[in-house]
């Protein structure tokens, strides 16, 4: 750990990411302590009628929806609900990705079998496919975890896959081969640390991903309810005022937005500072 | 003589046969090879690009990749077993433990994203069921004694901070590990400088000599076999065609083969030729040999019986066998003679 701060000082793209999501999962995690409301100062379910449709104000930060419920409460409650989703379905994908790719790039017929699979999964458009299944299965919580890693999954397993396919080409998984290693071993011990670089990509793009997608399920109505406040209802809610009060739907699509720059900021840097060729002697 | 012969030697090999299947062809890559390999000797496996050597090791370990490839036939006897009857966890066990390999890259034979250490205890832990603070310790010592200095704090290093010539080390370290009976050097300098080539094979034949280990190098270049072999295997085009020590090899070849390896390369102990006679013609393919010997088109003592019959390794001398029909006639200055008749 000795490592971090100096690579964070030397990767000021990194740092600004992870600067912001720490920001982030701080804001998500007040919001379920008791420490809620001196942050967000209203309960984000609170109806005031009479202050509808407001515009940003010393009282309210960031207006009123059509219900007057203060969006800047709204708005620090969705990140709870973004980063749960976003944290659960990078997680789940790379753990099942990971395993089926590298199970699959050496076995041939398992190869064939599941990859055909994988491609059917693929040639569906990722969001029609998530509506479907939401619409299927009902919208949860936990569902829209669930639906996006069963839509993102195919894509983490060609990627392992595709570097198994070339790694285990290499002299050094020989090498394991000729002292006696089993596969299973070379597979997981010498042939997956070397897959995360590529996999953490992989996963910070899919991190982001599931942030959009849950948002984009939330904007077409099939997201997290509405009782949970999500970026994606809010921006949704706001989408028949936009033309009188746009600040509804811009201040969590500014969150959402910052969060997802500053995935793709991390999941970049990260593979500077994972990759040992790339990093200064230690 | 005698007395060494008496002596089971260490590893048998008896015709083994690795072949290549494609959809429309067969390689024979090691087409009925035959050898021993005594216990602490060194034996050179010679010959050029695609012969079949690289094969022929990774049979011994039974390391072909299949499909394409396939142990077709014959008998790996090592310390009295059949490695090629082991079931495949067996067979785990004997690699590693009691026979090393090294490979050609250095640069790529060591994972990059796992340290030294822990790529060094690793067969430790495999095979000499060391707790990984023993194994550490262990691993320290073997880089020590490979000749890396500051051996304990390179465990922690990564395999990018190290040469070519120091992962090559790592590389012996690792294959020595856990005391092998027989290590394989697979072109195991050829990626070097020469000056460093020369420090590998010296200290690989220190260690093994050092450890009682049995060497078996495999290389194209006959100046390392001539200088740290004692006995040399030629092989061309999946078989061996001449087999004897060193010094008989060297001093009177009695394969033309053999001969057209000796005559293309420049030597210091010879006087200076003003141009080097290149072996005329190509490597015949591998998927299409012809019949009766595969170096007949490239030789300058072919007979009509070289079209019909392969010839098998017959004594040429003591302890020396050629496989060819004239190996009676043949000898050095070769093109010479011929060019006169």
């Amino acid at each position: 750990m000795r490592g971090t701060g100096r690579a964070l000082r030397k990767n000021p793209n990194l740092l600004a990411g992870t600067v912001i999501l720490t920001i982030m999962a701080l804001i998500a995690i007040i919001t379920v302590t008791p420490g809620a409301r001196l942050v967000a100062r209203y309960d984000p379910q609170a109806l005031a009628v009479v202050h509808r449709l407001e515009q940003p104000s010393a009282s309210h930060w960031f207006g009123t929806d059509r219900l007057g419920r203060d969006i800047y409460a709204r708005t620090l409650h969705g990140a709870k609900v973004s980063l749960v989703v976003a944290v659960s379905v990078a997680l789940s994908v790379t753990v099942i990705g990971m395993t089926i790719g590298i199970t699959v790039g050496y076995n041939r017929t398992a190869d064939n079998l599941v990859m055909r699979v994988m491609d059917g999964m693929m040639s569906f458009p990722t969001l029609v496919l998530a509506l479907a299944l939401v619409a299927t299965l009902g919208s949860s919580l936990f569902n829209v975890v669930l639906v996006i890693c069963i839509v993102d999954t195919p894509g983490m397993t060609r990627v392992v896959r595709g570097v198994v396919l070339s790694l285990r080409e290499r002299s050094y998984v020989e090498s394991a081969r000729a002292i006696g290693a089993s596969m299973p071993r070379v597979l997981f011990r010498h042939i997956a640390p070397n897959t995360l670089a590529p996999v953490i990509i992989q996963a910070s793009v899919f991190f982001a991903g599931a942030i959009l997608t849950e948002a984009a399920l939330g904007f077409l109505g099939v997201g997290t309810p509405e009782y949970i406040p999500s970026w994606g209802n809010i921006i949704s809610a706001g989408r028949e005022y936009v033309t009188i009060n746009f600040w509804i739907s811009f201040f969590p699509g500014l969150f959402l937005a910052l969060t997802v720059l500053a995935a793709n900021l991390v999941g970049d840097g990260l593979r500077d500072v994972l990759d040992p060729r790339l990093r200064g002697a230690t | 003589m005698t007395e060494r012969q008496t002596v089971e030697p260490l590893l048998q090999v008896r015709d083994l046969k690795t072949y290549f299947y494609s959809p429309s062809s067969v390689v024979r890559a090691v087409d009925g090879v035959t050898f021993d390999l005594r216990e602490g000797e060194t034996l050179g496996l010679v010959g050029e690009s695609g012969c079949g050597k690289s094969v022929t090791a990774l049979t011994l370990m039974r390391l072909i990749p299949n499909p394409p490839g396939r142990i077709v036939g014959g008998e790996v006897i090592f310390k009295g077993r059949d490695l090629l009857k082991l079931s495949d966890s067996e067979m785990r066990k004997v690699r590693g433990r009691d026979i090393g390999m090294i490979f050609q890259e250095p640069m790529s034979s060591l994972n990059p994203v796992l340290t030294i250490g822990r790529q060094l205890t690793e067969a430790l832990e495999l095979h000499m069921n060391m707790s990984k603070r023993q194994a550490m310790d262990r691993a320290g010592e073997l880089l020590d004694m490979v000749g890396i200095p500051d051996a304990r704090t390179r465990l922690k290093d990564y395999p990018h901070q190290m040469s070519g010539g120091q992962r090559q080390r790592v590389m012996i370290a690792i294959a020595l590990s856990c005391n092998p009976k027989l290590l394989i050097a697979d072109e195991a300098t050829t990626a070097l400088d020469v000056t460093i080539q020369a420090q590998i094979l010296e200290l690989m034949q220190d260690l093994t000599s050092r450890l009682g280990t049995a060497l078996l190098i495999i290389t194209h270049n006959l100046g390392v076999v001539a200088r740290y072999a004692d006995r040399v295997n030629v092989m061309y085009a999946g078989k061996i065609r001449e087999m004897g020590s060193s010094d008989d090899i060297y001093g009177s070849p009695k394969h033309p083969y053999t001969v057209g390896l000796l005559n293309s390369v420049p030597r210091l102990d010879e006087p200076a030729k003003t141009r080097l006679a290149p072996i005329r013609g190509e490597i015949p393919n591998m998927a299409d040999l012809p019949a009766g010997c595969a170096f007949r088109d490239r030789c300058d003592w072919a007979i009509e019986r070289c079209g019909a019959e392969d010839p098998t390794l017959t004594e040429a001398g003591r302890e020396h066998w050629s496989a060819c029909w004239e190996s009676a006639k043949v000898s050095r200055r070769p093109a010479a003679q011929k060019a006169k008749v």
